[in-house]
């Protein structure tokens, strides 16, 4: 059934955000149009290649790969309880989401064994801010490429549970993200879907902060 | 967890771009896997996964052996994307109605205005897929609502956002076509986002299922929705 849907064609489609009529092609080019136009396609660091390449591909593969980004958030988090100089309702939410992201990290290793498949090592990370303003422009960025690399992924997952699973975490991803972009006073939900990410172009986004 | 259940899948993690992967979408297979076990992480992890609890009074199975609860909407995908069109329809008409209401005004309501055209949005895309898939669209329901004041609107914009959210998650699981998956999926997000801020609103937690979101059925979902469904 799916072969019919399949367009060549499909890379010609003209996107018009007003057309009212968006097709499903439609709307997945729009999403992969806009995730090109803010990350680009690069070259992809020796580190992270090597941890992806290690992790033999399938949904083990994907598990890892989604385990690399939560690792970076989980730290990221971990370090801003202080490194943020937040406070009030922003404290609380980095709380919250420092959280989440250890639990996504606990569950994805997990995951991982379960499938039988090696959980890729923790990165060393790095993230540059100085201040609570430098310090929720990352989170937005983490966040939005967060969502778009479990969006990209999911449809070549096998399992239908490491599907449910991915999606559960999707979904607190989003959360996550539109939390953050209200308290950098970001439209929350910016676009009627949700662009998604393959993964080289998630790499060149997480590249920077991985040491 | 139910048994576990193989979905029709390339391997293959995902090559280039979204676009390159739906124009080489290969030949769907079937491989078994079984999961067994597990640590408390891991129960909580699968805990949260797509349950597969379509056994309703009203559900046939019509392919695969399995239900999704969606049948009565049309068969396989198409009765997915039916089941996604009535939601979001149900979504469009509330917002329409809300922002009618004259309850809100200021930055709620370009909140309301916004999320309102992203229903919209989804109602065009989904007519759009069932069409390119050969099916008919599910007609728009006669809809009401109960807008008494500003405080228990936002808490039924949340209720319904959340559920919302929550059924698509619970869908996921059983799409078969990996496009139309990657458009549930570019929506289902949108759905959380939205929840999110609706949440905040209300003063309620971002994320009131915890790390990992919660699916819902659909018999549970269209339940929940009957109230608001004249005809």
């Amino acid at each position: 059934m799916s072969n019919e849907l399949v367009h060549p064609e499909l890379a010609d489609v003209h996107v018009d955000e007003d057309s009212g009529d968006l097709s499903r092609s439609e709307v997945i080019l729009k999403g992969a149009l806009a995730a090109g136009a803010v990350y680009g396609v690069a070259m992809v660091g020796p580190f992270v290649r090597n941890a992806l390449a290690m992790s033999g591909g399938g949904d083990v593969g994907i598990l890892n790969f989604a385990l690399t980004l939560e690792y970076l958030e989980s730290t990221f988090y971990k370090e801003a309880k202080t490194r943020a100089k937040a406070s009030g309702e922003l404290k609380s939410l980095i709380g919250l989401l420092a959280d989440d992201e250890q639990q996504h990290v606990e569950a994805l290793t997990a995951s991982i064994k379960q499938l039988g498949g090696k959980p890729v090592a923790e990165p060393k990370f790095d993230f540059p801010y100085d201040n609570t303003a430098g310090f929720l422009k990352l989170a937005q960025t983490f966040e939005d490429t967060g969502v778009s690399a479990y969006n990209g992924a999911a449809p070549s997952i096998t399992s239908k549970e490491v599907l449910g699973a991915a999606g559960s975490i999707v979904q607190v991803e989003a959360r996550h993200a539109a939390a953050i972009r209200l308290q950098n006073k970001q439209e929350p939900a910016p676009d009627a879907f949700d662009p998604s990410l393959d993964e080289s172009q998630v790499l060149t986004a997480v590249k920077p902060f991985i040491q | 967890m139910p048994e576990s259940k193989e979905r029709e899948r390339p391997t293959a993690p995902p090559a280039d771009s979204a676009i390159a992967r739906v124009v080489k979408d290969p030949v769907s297979r079937r491989k078994f896997m079984a999961l067994t076990g597990g640590s408390a992480a891991l129960a909580a992890f699968l805990a949260a996964c797509g349950s597969d609890s379509g056994t309703t009074t009203t559900s046939t199975a019509s392919s695969g052996g399995s239900t999704t609860g969606t049948e009565q909407f049309g068969k396989g995908d198409i009765g997915i994307l039916n089941y996604a069109l009535t939601l979001e329809y149900l979504e469009t008409a509330f917002y329409k109605d809300v922002i009618k209401s004259g309850l809100f005004k200021g930055a709620e309501l370009e909140t309301i205005r916004k999320f309102g055209a992203e229903e919209a949005e989804h109602v065009a895309a989904l007519t759009a897929a069932v069409k390119q898939m050969g099916g008919t669209p599910a007609p728009m329901p006669k809809t009401k609502f109960p807008l008494k004041n500003a405080k228990s609107v936002l808490e039924l914009a949340s209720t319904v956002e959340n559920l919302g959210a929550a059924a698509y998650l619970g869908q996921a699981a059983n799409i078969k076509s990996p496009a139309v998956l990657a458009s549930a999926l570019a929506i289902h997000s949108v759905e959380g986002r939205h929840a999110s801020v609706l949440n905040t609103l209300i003063g309620e937690s971002i994320t009131p299922d915890g790390a990992f979101a919660k699916p819902a059925d659909a018999t549970t979902v269209l339940k929940s929705v009957e109230p608001f469904i004249v005809s």
